[in-house]
């Protein structure tokens, strides 16, 4: 058996590959919701109606997939042009950090405060991928690992701050930074649910990230250097420059989902706040196979796993952690997906 | 500052640090091995976390400690040989298929611990690994508690490194492996597989890492929680470059890192009115750090993360 690279590739099978790749992993997680003694298609069944059977249940698993859309696009940006930035969840953090911490004092009514804060929480990831991406460029030194140290000191660092300079007297010594004042709350998108407005700032940023890789130069010279670096340097591409730029773009996205979180649904920050939002970027990406289009979807698909589980879990008793189980299930089978979509099997 | 002097006259001190390092010792051998050979893999964060659920469980269904850290390992081989399937001959992506494998192995280590075990209030408890004291030599004075009182998988550990440092520098089977990581064709070229070398180097590696894992719940602590492994994992990837690629630094670069480590945890209590949280960032810090010292020099192997295929170059 040898594999043989397409010449082109079929339009159904960019379709079909990651349909494929999630039936195979759900197919994969009913062996593991048998063993524990619940039919897997009532388990489903529970899982889909948790996160879709209701208004309700919609606008929550909507408001889990925002932030999931904006760390899967700070994923996707990154990983097109090769930076392994695996730091989302320390940037999503010091995204978060940032805005309440500005959000709470600052003194200009709610329709300039908020971009202040959204550009403020992009910056603070932005800043946070700088360094790792100046270290690989400077030094060599791979960022896989930088950015996932990073994200172990930022949650410290954020501890740090709650339990001390930013501590809410008010919380009743559960550990919170006080809250972003009310008028930089976002409003909400639908009445009484906690769908709030960041969803359609999170489509948009989709958008325009879309805008930015397809129709820029900045977005070629990203493809460029993600399928062929020095063919890249070549062609007379800073590559410096280039990854330096995604870098920026990356963590500012993935700031402003902690921003974004912030504003729009816990108002502080806890060192809870984010179930693995920034490693769910990254699935979300592959699921996506880095498309910034395809994010929304994988997202919303990512979220209606993580609502419909705990949904499920607590009407058949199956543990919440299968919908981690899914979620990487799926990226792995995803990557082989994608494997048979650039190349042909060959005996 | 002088309590923080005495501290490191403390015997305690020293004694812990072997302790601290064995699971960074098993974990960064297997991730040299792995690297070694070529391929670079990021599972070993949830291969710990496997490693220290199944070691725990197997001896809390009642197999004796050492068929503990046996399961483990081979569980550990089961994982790595899915990261090795999906990345030498399919060559996938190693960088992705290691991080699908850490969210993996985690997640369904937390699955089947929730699935298999009764918790209550407190996790429940096996009785773990006790010092061992080595014969004739644990009474001397000072070096006594620290080098021969420690437990058997410590002493696994090196034994592990005495091994692995023989076999790669000084076998056929060591020159292989090397040569598998700098020049698979070449490899190729002598009559030998470089796909199953490379598969069998990430197999016994990954067995490592979940040995290492298993030390954690066996030994260090006797039950398993979510979180236990606390980015040991990463920790040991960084060691490898800083260890640049050898077994006998990388004993070195353990144990040095254990010290701060097992130094910043009783500067905690010996230096009030610093936040605790800046102590505990420390080991994260260091190894950012010694990242950047050793990054210039580091001598990697030329086929690390270069996926082969033959007749394709």
């Amino acid at each position: 058996m040898r594999l043989e690279r397409r010449t082109y590739v079929p339009l159904y099978l960019v379709v079909i590959a990651p349909l494929a790749a999630i039936i195979t992993a759900l197919l994969l997680a009913a062996g593991l919701i048998a063993a524990a003694g619940v039919n897997p298609l009532t388990a489903y069944g529970e899982m889909l109606t948790g996160a879709l059977g209701s208004r309700l249940s919609i606008t929550e698993m909507l408001t889990r997939a925002t932030p999931l859309i904006l760390t899967g696009l700070a994923a996707a940006v990154a990983f097109r042009a090769r930076l392994w930035n695996i730091g989302g969840e320390g940037q999503f953090f010091v995204g978060a950090l940032i805005t309440a911490w500005i959000g709470h004092s600052l003194g200009v009514p709610g329709w300039i405060g908020i971009p202040i804060l959204m550009l403020a929480g992009m910056a603070a990831g932005a800043a946070l991928l700088a360094g790792p991406a100046f270290l690989r460029l400077r030094f060599g030194v791979d960022e896989v690992v930088t950015t996932l140290l990073l994200n172990f000191i930022v949650i410290l660092f954020v501890g740090l701050m709650i339990e001390g300079p930013m501590r809410d007297p008010m919380a009743f010594g559960w550990p919170s930074s006080v809250p972003v004042s009310g008028e930089y709350r976002l409003p909400d998108l639908i009445p009484r649910t906690r769908l709030h407005i960041g969803l359609l700032f999170a489509i948009a940023a989709a958008g325009v990230v879309w805008l930015i890789l397809a129709r820029t130069v900045f977005g070629a010279e990203t493809r460029a250097a993600g399928l062929n670096a020095s063919a890249a340097a070549f062609a007379g591409v800073s590559l410096p420059r280039t990854i330096m730029g995604v870098a920026l773009l990356s963590g500012a996205l993935a700031g402003l989902a902690g921003s974004v979180e912030v504003m729009g649904v816990t108002a502080g920050v806890t060192t809870t706040m984010s179930p693995g939002f920034g490693y769910a970027g990254i699935v979300v990406a592959m699921l996506a196979a880095l498309h910034p289009a395809g994010v929304v979807a994988a997202a919303v698909f990512v979220a209606t796993v993580f609502v419909g589980a705990d949904a499920m879990s607590r009407a058949t008793g199956v543990p919440s952690f299968i919908a981690d189980v899914i979620v990487a299930l799926c990226l792995l089978t995803m990557i082989v997906a994608l494997l048979f979509t650039t190349y042909r099997v060959r005996r | 500052m002088s309590d923080a002097i005495d501290l490191l006259l403390n015997t305690s001190l020293w004694a812990s640090v072997l302790r601290i390092a064995t699971p960074l010792i098993f974990g960064v051998l297997g991730a040299l091995l792995c690297e070694r050979s070529g391929v670079l893999n990021l599972g070993i964060e949830g291969i710990m976390t496997m490693g220290a659920m199944s070691g725990w469980l197997a001896v809390y269904l009642g197999a004796p400690l050492l068929v503990g850290l046996m399961i483990a390992a081979l569980c550990g081989a089961v994982m790595g040989l899915l990261h090795a399937m999906l990345t030498v001959p399919l060559g996938l992506s190693q960088h992705v298929s290691g991080l699908g494998i850490t969210l993996f192995a985690s997640a369904l280590a937390y699955y089947l611990y929730r699935l298999l075990v009764e918790v209550g209030d407190l996790p429940p408890t096996i009785e773990p690994f006790q010092p061992l004291d080595v014969p004739g030599v644990s009474d001397i004075p000072i070096l006594g508690p620290i080098l021969f009182s420690q437990a058997l998988p410590t002493y696994l550990a090196l034994f592990a490194v005495a091994v692995m440092a023989y076999v790669l520098a000084r076998t056929p089977l060591g020159l292989a492996i090397r040569m598998t990581g700098e020049n698979p064709h070449a490899v190729e070229a002598q009559g030998l597989n470089p796909i199953r070398i490379r598969i069998g180097a990430v197999v016994v590696g990954s067995a490592l890492m979940a040995v290492g894992g298993a030390f954690l719940t066996t030994t260090a602590f006797n039950s398993f929680f979510p979180g236990m492994v606390q980015g040991r994992g990463w920790i040991c990837i960084a060691l490898v470059v800083f260890a640049s690629w050898r077994p006998g630094k990388a004993l070195i670069g353990a144990v040095l890192f254990a010290f701060f480590d097992a130094y910043q945890l009783r500067l905690q209590t010996a230096i009030e009115g610093v936040p605790y949280q800046l102590f505990l960032m420390a080991p994260y810090v260091l190894s950012i750090v010694a990242l950047v010292l050793v990054a210039r020099r580091a001598e990697v192997p030329a086929a690390l993360m270069a996926p082969y295929r033959r007749g394709e170059r």
